[in-house]
């Protein structure tokens, strides 16, 4: 699971959340690995992302990478902070870990680099 | 067209995977059909719901020829494993999450999606036989093989992007007629 798959992800869908977001990641096992740098793609992207939940996401990895408070003025351009920018999104991957809900702390396994978003029955 | 490399896939996986059929090659073919239209909106973000061995997923990636996010959902793990695995295979990125149909995506994909896919479990079954996580999940569609079709339409708008696009298959048994007319 890459951050940007994190980013998109919430337990709105337990019965009775209703901020399931962002989703606090414990990882026991995370890989970084080199992905083709499109500076276009990046730019295209930074607006679906929530960014204070990207942020958390790299610190929860113990990797804050020195991504700044707020999305730069004109980041098209900046092509310094779409890198970086990319390299948190794209460029970490949690291969095993937990994901759990800042509401009831319910967690969701991320196995084999798939995060499980299954519910049983009775929390749906 | 160039239909992507599923020779990591062993026969014993499509014991509890579903393996491409005619249905599968009837989506990449549409996808393939629509190719300069879809990549004239330089979609950014794609979804596809039950991907299965994720060669339709993969498919539009290597068509669209530029970095799309392509996002796969199955209820099924071996599935998701999969698809996990043919992305890298064919050297583009698809993200498995494994989830009942779009479950744990909303609100955050609300509006976001460019390209819509779903071949869905569309076989007139008992609908007792509808909710599996293993490999009937691929066909039990429950009455007029609409009971997974019907969940997921609601969703759809809900998905879409202001000009994203939706592809599904259907067979005549779901009622197709019926089906157009509840997007119009
Ligand atoms: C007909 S198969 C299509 C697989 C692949 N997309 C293809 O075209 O070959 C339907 C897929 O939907 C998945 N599926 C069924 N019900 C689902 C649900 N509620 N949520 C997510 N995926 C589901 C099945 O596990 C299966 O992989």
């Amino acid at each position: 699971m890459k951050l940007l798959t994190h980013n998109m992800l919430t337990s709105n869908i337990i019965k009775g959340v209703s901020k399931g977001f962002p989703l606090k990641i414990v990882a026991s096992k995370v890989e970084e690995k080199e992905v083709d740098f499109v500076p276009e793609f990046t730019a295209r992207m930074i607006p679906k992302i929530d960014w204070p939940a990207l942020r958390q996401a790299a610190a929860d990895l113990g990797k804050p990478d020195n991504l700044p408070e707020n999305v730069v003025e004109k980041y098209e351009e900046n092509e310094e902070f779409l890198k970086k920018t990319h390299h948190v999104l794209m460029e970490l991957e949690v291969l095993e870990g937990e994901l759990i809900c800042p509401e009831t702390g319910r967690k969701f396994p991320v196995s084999n680099g798939i995060p499980n978003m299954l519910l049983r029955e009775d929390e749906v | 067209m160039c239909t992507p490399d599923i020779s990591h896939i062993s026969s014993n996986d499509y014991n509890f995977i579903y393996e491409p059929a005619e249905d599968t090659f009837l989506l990449i073919d549409a996808i393939e059909k629509e190719v300069n239209f879809l990549q004239r909106k330089s979609p950014v973000i794609s979804l596809e719901i039950g991907s299965g061995s994720g060669i339709c997923s993969a498919f539009l990636a290597k068509e669209i020829g530029r970095p799309i996010f392509s996002l796969c959902t199955d209820i099924n793990v071996k599935a998701a494993e999969v698809t996990h695995t043919t992305g890298k295979k064919n050297m583009v990125q698809l993200h498995a999450v494994l989830t009942d149909l779009v479950n744990g995506l909303l609100p955050r994909l609300t509006g976001q999606v460019d390209v819509l896919l779903f071949n869905p479990p569309y076989v007139v079954t008992p609908s007792e036989e509808v909710g599996s996580t293993g490999i009937e999940a691929s066909w039990a569609g429950g009455k007029d093989g609409r009971e997974v079709i019907d969940r997921v339409l609601p969703l759809v708008p809900q998905l879409l992007a202001p000009d994203g696009v939706f592809y599904m298959v259907v067979i005549k048994e779901n009622k197709a007629g019926e089906l157009l007319i509840a997007f119009v």
